[in-house]
């Protein structure tokens, strides 16, 4: 879609900016990525009553332009970027009416760039209940700009921005804030030159954040960095300087144009709630509870839609086996693709449920309270307050939440946390328990209302939180900081959650699970495919040969026939290749050749391993039937001892080892994106692996 | 007296900060010299706390808010 003009959207974090996005483009968003950075680019657009159409980019919510996370950083080089196609021609500054002081400050900060500015005064409604009254025509002709008030929650307003928005011109018209210069008069000019523009606050921005910045060249790099040499230029001084001196112009402009009552000494009833739910053990008991209800729900509520998912793929299969001719491509575009998407596909309902769970969590305020409960007991770990979240959506999925990491500013938090959030139980991983635990775990009740297998999974939910934990600390140990962390963070009143909001953080949070671990799937699922269906040399061949003679065709049901001929297939496929070359390897693991096959199999993906189990025992029909694949199993004996393959120790050291190891290609994918260099994922599935080994080696040599 | 001193409930005013990088950090969220803070609560764990400034609800670690010197 083609527009006439791109408007960023900027605001602190909490003033409703994204409500004020949502209530500009409706359903018409995609997410996509900022050019060379893992930042979610939200885009939209929308209609003006003049009948053009405007880009929307919502830029992340940040309290000022220096950057404090990766995700803050991008609002900067999207605004500063002289030569960027990405630079917007507009920038829309969402100011919250009943905290404008503190949200002024970023306004300045934009104004001064000299881009065309609006704002939009959001939350008139609740400026109202506190009895704030904002002189806007005058605030407006103080600013030199439009200023358009809105209740975004309300739709009030929206109508009015969008006719200011097509009203908008192209040049900027907003009163310088403060001088600029006098903060540090000759570097600004020489900056000036370097790079050619006649915006001091540019130029001293640039002083700030140049080493950061993609677009300045090597040479303006250095030119800066001389002249900052030469100047004796101390950035923290110079930041709490000009901070001084815009809360500074801030205060004059708001002497006479906002009327505030003095602040009610009455309890308000956000504070009353957190007596409640911050409570030292409320607090954590109601924790716990939500936390108990989000998994309940998360498996109850997927159930329906997942079994109608694999209902929907295994027809698309038999569409495509009975309409196209037999031959490899079929083959392939149903067992290889169309049965690796709906590996995929089957996970967005727990997904789409998680992530509706975590979007009226942090919609709501209580996220930020459970970051401000847990900082401590995170801290004593290595962690922060703020990765409970990437570890509370690791039960999803970690691709995600590794991606959610990004809001934590400190850099060593950050990776530890990415580090330990794919040992957190994911729904892939529940497959797999489910069917081992159904195998060797009886199914009947202890203590009147606990069941056994119930309490084997829940076991293995807290192994997992605890082994992160665990790990963490080690980590904690070992990775050296590179700077202070700090934990300076709003907790903004408590209200009810915006469902718009989190429909569209459900749909859109899904679409990326499913773009970026999809391609993923696919891509192995065809390689697996072609792994599986293809032997060495005529070893097919023969096979074919040899079960063609009179004396197996005689005797053997021709079903059964070919279920042998499938099973001795892939034993000689090159995946079975592999799995008899490790066997050695895995036997004091208790693993035979067989499974060792799943577990190559499921490096992609680890519920590629029910599959795959279906396969090797050579269930009738369907794949994704786990009840017979959990009979075959059970059945299993080794040729070698007559013994059942699958014990109590052997389930239970596969577990271990699916418990621990990295086997998730899209985890991998996104560590590397997230961390830009590839020694953390590959020190990441190192050290997994290696605990998954030792663990269930120790497993079953124990319990054998 | 410094904010991490101050008691649950208790109200201060903001002097100045022992620590030029917490500082910035702070004014750019509102919390500067000649505020009014108010402590609110204390996290279950002691750590960290939650203040009241400039018409909103921060929260901080111990060893931040001792960064911060009231009149």
């Amino acid at each position: 879609m083609r527009a006439d003009i791109r408007v960023a959207l900027v605001g602190n974090p909490n003033t409703g900016k994204s409500t004020v996005f949502n209530a500009l483009t409706g359903l018409n968003q995609k997410i996509g990525n900022f050019p060379g950075v893992t930042v979610d680019k939200k885009t939209g657009y929308c209609d003006l009553p003049n009948g053009s159409t405007a880009e929307i980019v919502d830029l992340p919510g940040t309290y000022s332009l220096y950057p404090k996370s990766r995700d803050e950083s991008i609002v900067f080089s999207v605004l500063a970027d002289l030569h960027n196609t990405h630079r917007p021609d507009l920038v829309i500054v969402v100011l919250d009416a009943s905290n404008l002081k503190r949200n002024l400050l970023l306004f300045t900060q934009v104004a001064d760039l000299k881009i065309p500015v609006i704002v939009a005064l959001n939350m008139m409604d609740l400026a109202k209940k506190n009895n704030i009254s904002i002189d806007i025509d005058l605030f407006a002709r103080k600013l030199g700009v439009q200023v358009v008030p809105i209740s975004a929650r309300k739709l009030e307003g929206i109508d009015n921005l969008k006719s200011a928005v097509s009203f908008a011109g192209s040049l900027a018209l907003q009163e310088n804030t403060i001088d600029v210069a006098a903060i540090a008069p000759q570097l600004v000019s020489g900056i000036k030159k370097v790079v050619n523009t006649d915006n001091p606050y540019l130029a001293l921005q640039l002083a700030h954040q140049h080493e950061t910045l993609a677009f300045l060249s090597e040479e303006e790099n250095e030119q800066i960095e001389q002249l900052e040499r030469d100047n004796d230029f101390h950035s923290q001084k110079a930041q709490a300087a000009e901070t001084i001196a815009r809360y500074n112009y801030i205060n004059d402009l708001l002497y006479d144009t906002v009327t505030q009552p003095p602040a009610a000494e009455a309890e308000t009833a956000s504070n009353r709630i957190d007596k409640i739910l911050t409570h030292r053990v409320f607090g954590f008991v109601i924790f716990f509870l939500i936390l108990m209800f989000m998994f309940q729900a998360i498996f109850s509520w997927s159930a329906w839609p997942m079994t109608q998912i694999e209902n929907l793929f295994i027809w698309l299969q038999s569409v495509i086996h009975n309409g196209l001719p037999d031959g490899p491509l079929t083959n392939l575009l149903a067992d290889g693709i169309v049965a690796g998407l709906s590996g995929v596909m089957v996970f967005i309902p727990q997904i789409a449920i998680l992530f509706a769970f975590i979007s009226i969590l942090e919609d709501t305020g209580y996220m930020s309270r459970v970051t401000f409960m847990m900082d401590k007991l995170m801290r004593k770990v290595g962690l922060n307050g703020k990765s409970v979240v990437p570890l509370i959506g690791g039960f999803a999925c970690a691709v995600p939440s590794i991606m959610s990491t990004r809001t934590i500013e400190n850099w060593k938090d950050r990776i530890i946390t990415i580090m330990v959030t794919p040992l957190v139980t994911c729904s892939a991983r529940l497959p797999i328990y489910t069917l081992l635990i159904a195998l060797v775990v009886p199914n009947r009740n202890v203590w009147w209302i606990f069941n056994m297998q119930g309490l084997a999974l829940t076991g293995m939910y807290v192994l997992s939180l605890v082994s992160a934990i665990v790990v963490a600390f080690v980590m904690k140990l070992i990775i050296k900081g590179r700077e202070r962390g700090y934990f300076i963070m709003e907790l903004p009143v408590y209200r009810m959650p915006r469902w718009s909001n989190v429909v569209h953080d459900m749909y859109n949070r899904s679409k990326t699970f499913v773009l970026e671990a999809g391609k993923v799937i696919i891509a192995v699922a065809i390689i697996l495919w072609v792994l599986a269906s293809y032997g060495p040399g005529n070893r097919f061949k023969n096979i074919e040969q040899k079960y063609h003679q009179p004396q197996y065709t005689k005797h053997i049901a021709p079903a059964e026939l070919n279920k042998i001929i499938a099973s001795e297939k892939l034993e000689n496929s090159y995946a079975g290749v592999l799995g008899h070359v490790m066997e050695p390897a895995t036997r004091p693991l208790g693993f035979d050749w067989k499974i060792d096959i799943a577990l190559i199999t499921s490096f992609a993906a680890r519920e590629v391993f029910v599959g795959t189990m279906a396969t090797i025992y050579s269930v009738d029909g369907d794949a994704d039937n786990i009840q017979s694949v959990q009979q075959k199993m059970s059945s299993a004996k080794n040729p070698e001892t007559g013994k059942p393959v699958f014990t109590f120790a052997v389930a239970i050291s596969l577990m271990m080892f699916y418990a621990f190891a990295m086997q998730c290609a899209s985890t991998v994918a996104v560590v590397y994106r997230e961390t830009k260099d590839w020694r953390w994922p590959a020190a990441q599935f190192a050290y997994m692996t290696v605990l998954a080994y030792t663990i269930s080696l120790i497993t079953y040599q124990l319990l054998r | 007296m410094k904010l991490s001193q101050l008691g649950i409930g208790k109200k201060g005013v903001v002097k100045e900060f022992t620590d030029l990088e917490m500082s910035v950090k702070l004014m750019e969220m509102g919390c500067l010299p000649g505020e009014e803070i108010q402590v609110q609560r204390i996290a279950p764990l002691g750590d960290p706390i939650a203040i009241t400034v400039a018409g909103y609800q921060l929260s901080l670690r111990k060893r931040e808010a001792s960064t911060i010197v009231l009149l």
